[in-house]
């Protein structure tokens, strides 16, 4: 049977449970799990932990073409690479710490750049929490320093605990025999018990089920990018900082910008709708870009990538004896991919340890943090379409600006508009959540008040100033 | 390199044992030691070193700290928001599984050493 019919069962779920207990993995099953980014391995990771809590003996098959030793698009899966301050703490519990080698810089603020000035977000801890990461081995032609792989770290992790590792790269999975096989193009295949699809959005393997299904249809995407200037650890320290410097510029098509610092270079992202050769010409002539590198001069960039992101997900996200996790299936809108990775991975692998590996379990467990990751992005877009019209407004934009500098002042107040994009910026929170505190009256009531006096003739806003510029972080 | 949390050199006090608090930390880096007060007497309790973590009580109780946390070692500690953390389990209940197993750990610790002193008294 082939691929198409298995996930067509996701639709025809009537298995009574005793039936469905028939599906749970036994001692010697075997999982196929196509993919070694941050999904995959911690799929493999957490599967394997929680497999030995209940003494379950499971081979665990991790299939993956690339390297991540190697520097460049070669051993790169093509991210901004930043780990968000929810994702660290998580991990942190998890007891999975990342070492300073992965680490290439700790942030601990963001900046936001606009026409009408800038402000430093600072978190209240100031505690640096949000990790800056390379997911392959650093960009292309930089030195050999003691760099590490944030992929390859989790794929030691999933080794550890007992993760095979094999370089191949799959083309296809059926289903043969009441069990999957997993097809490589070097004609090796292999059956499993269960296959994982944590292959991501930037490899062909979606695009073959969803050609030969009638009713798989693989994630949509839109295309970013990313490059990497070097500019040296010691002026990104002076320069950059240890913030994110985000920008808020009436581009059309541009959501979301950011120039993350790491170790000697500086990693620029641009999300949004098809990001093209125009959208980047307008980007790098805009002058709040062009004043955040050394002499307003931006250097050429050293490496660079359009990879695409998943901006709807796959449906059906599971099938009998399949499940598709991280980008493949089911991913945050724009932000904290990684974050979204984890939640996936881990919400699999518990359905496949505490309940089965048929598509009834994973309706049943897994599916429904799939629904909640999807209608969160539905407000999510809500919330970027709402910025999309403050990057239009310029009063809104002053306001906003006037709010955060002013909280950024004072320690006692709750920062609510710093909150607000703290969280937008880092992914750190639902945009639910995010959404719902903007509906707080007295949230409304200080946005209003700061977009009447920022606005005002003759206002320290109006003119690209706060009221207490010399105190606070803004400059113009 | 670069590195997550937050510094804190040899001698400093982390937590203070009466204080109220709302998140845990877990260790990155060095070595702190737990010490407990009373009638004017310290009692180190344990000694912690990376990986492991502290504070977690304040993630289940609204209670002061139960004990002093001070770095033995130039240390770096990363805090966990109650807040973060909670909401963490309420989507993922097993993301406890690893601290309520430390603390099953420490309970039988503190059991053995109890068992231990009234032996010898």
């Amino acid at each position: 049977m082939k691929m198409a019919e298995n996930l067509g069962l996701a639709r025809n779920f009537g298995r009574k449970r005793q039936e469905s207990q028939a599906w749970a993995l036994q001692d010697g099953s075997r999982i196929a799990v196509i993919g070694a980014g941050p999904a995959g391995t911690m799929f493999s990771y957490f599967f394997l932990t929680m497999a030995e809590t209940v003494a379950l003996d499971v081979g665990v098959d991790i299939f993956e073409p690339r390297h991540f030793c190697h520097r460049g698009p070669a051993g790169c899966n093509h991210c901004g690479g930043v780990v968000s301050e929810s994702l660290v703490q998580r991990l942190a519990t998890e007891g999975i710490r990342l070492p300073d080698g992965v680490v290439q810089r700790g942030i601990e603020s963001y900046t936001l750049h606009m026409d009408v000035g800038d402000v430093e977000i600072a978190t209240p801890l100031m505690e640096k929490r949000i990790a800056a990461i390379y997911r392959g081995n650093g960009p292309r032609e930089s030195e050999l320093l003691e760099t590490h792989s944030f992929d390859g770290y989790l794929l030691e992790l999933a080794q550890q605990k007992g993760a095979k590792i094999i370089h191949r790269l799959v083309t296809d999975v059926q289903q043969e025999d009441d069990l999957m096989t997993v097809h490589c193009a070097d004609q090796h295949s292999d059956k499993y018990d269960l296959v994982v699809v944590a292959s991501g959005v930037n490899s062909r393997l979606l695009e073959i089920l969803e050609n030969e299904s009638r009713e798989f249809k693989r994630p949509s995407l839109t295309k970013t990018f990313i490059c990497e200037f070097h500019l040296g650890r010691e002026v990104i320290r002076e320069t950059f900082g240890p913030s994110m410097h985000v920008f808020l510029l009436d581009i059309p098509r541009l959501e979301f910008a950011a120039l993350i610092p790491k170790g000697d270079y500086v990693t620029l992202v641009l999300l949004g709708d098809d990001i093209d050769e125009e959208l980047m010409q307008r980007f790098f002539g805009s002058p709040e870009v062009q004043n955040c590198f050394p002499g307003a001069v931006i250097p050429d960039h050293v490496c660079h990538c359009y990879p695409r992101i998943n901006i709807r997900p796959s449906n059906p996200v599971y099938g009998d004896r399949l499940v598709m996790i991280g980008d493949s299936g089911s991913t945050r809108l724009f932000k904290d991919g990684i974050g979204a990775a984890y939640r996936t991975a881990k919400a699999a692998a518990k359905t496949v340890v505490f309940h089965g590996v048929d598509a009834g379990s994973f309706k049943q467990h897994y599916a429904p943090l799939c629904r909640k990751i999807s209608n969160d992005n539905l407000v999510g877009k809500f919330v970027f379409n709402v910025a999309s019209l403050v990057q239009k407004a310029r009063f809104a934009r002053r306001g906003i600006l006037r709010m955060t500098a002013n909280e950024q002042q004072q320690t006692a107040s709750p920062r609510r508009m710093s909150g607000v994009l703290w969280d937008l910026f880092s992914g750190s929170a639902s945009y639910t959540n995010v959404f719902l505190r903007t509906l707080h009256p007295v949230y409304i009531g200080s946005l209003v008040w700061n977009l009447v006096a920022g606005n005002l003739p003759g206002s320290a806003a109006r003119n690209g100033h706060t009221q207490s510029e010399e105190e606070s972080h803004v400059q113009h | 390199m670069a590195s997550l949390g937050k510094e804190y050199k040899e001698g400093e006090v982390i937590v203070r044992q009466g204080e109220m608090g709302n998140c845990m930390f877990v260790i990155q880096k060095g070595e702190v030691e737990a010490v407990a007060e009373a009638d004017g007497k310290e009692l180190r309790l344990r000694t912690m070193g990376r990986d492991e973590f502290f504070g977690e009580m304040a993630l289940f109780e609204k209670a002061t700290r139960t004990a002093t946390i001070r770095a033995i070692r130039p240390t770096r500690v990363l805090t966990i928001d109650k807040k973060n953390f909670l909401g963490g389990i309420h989507e993922d209940p097993s993301l406890a599984f690893r601290i309520v197993q430390t603390m099953s750990h420490r309970i039988r610790d503190l059991t053995d050493r109890l068992a231990k002193s009234e032996e010898s008294n």
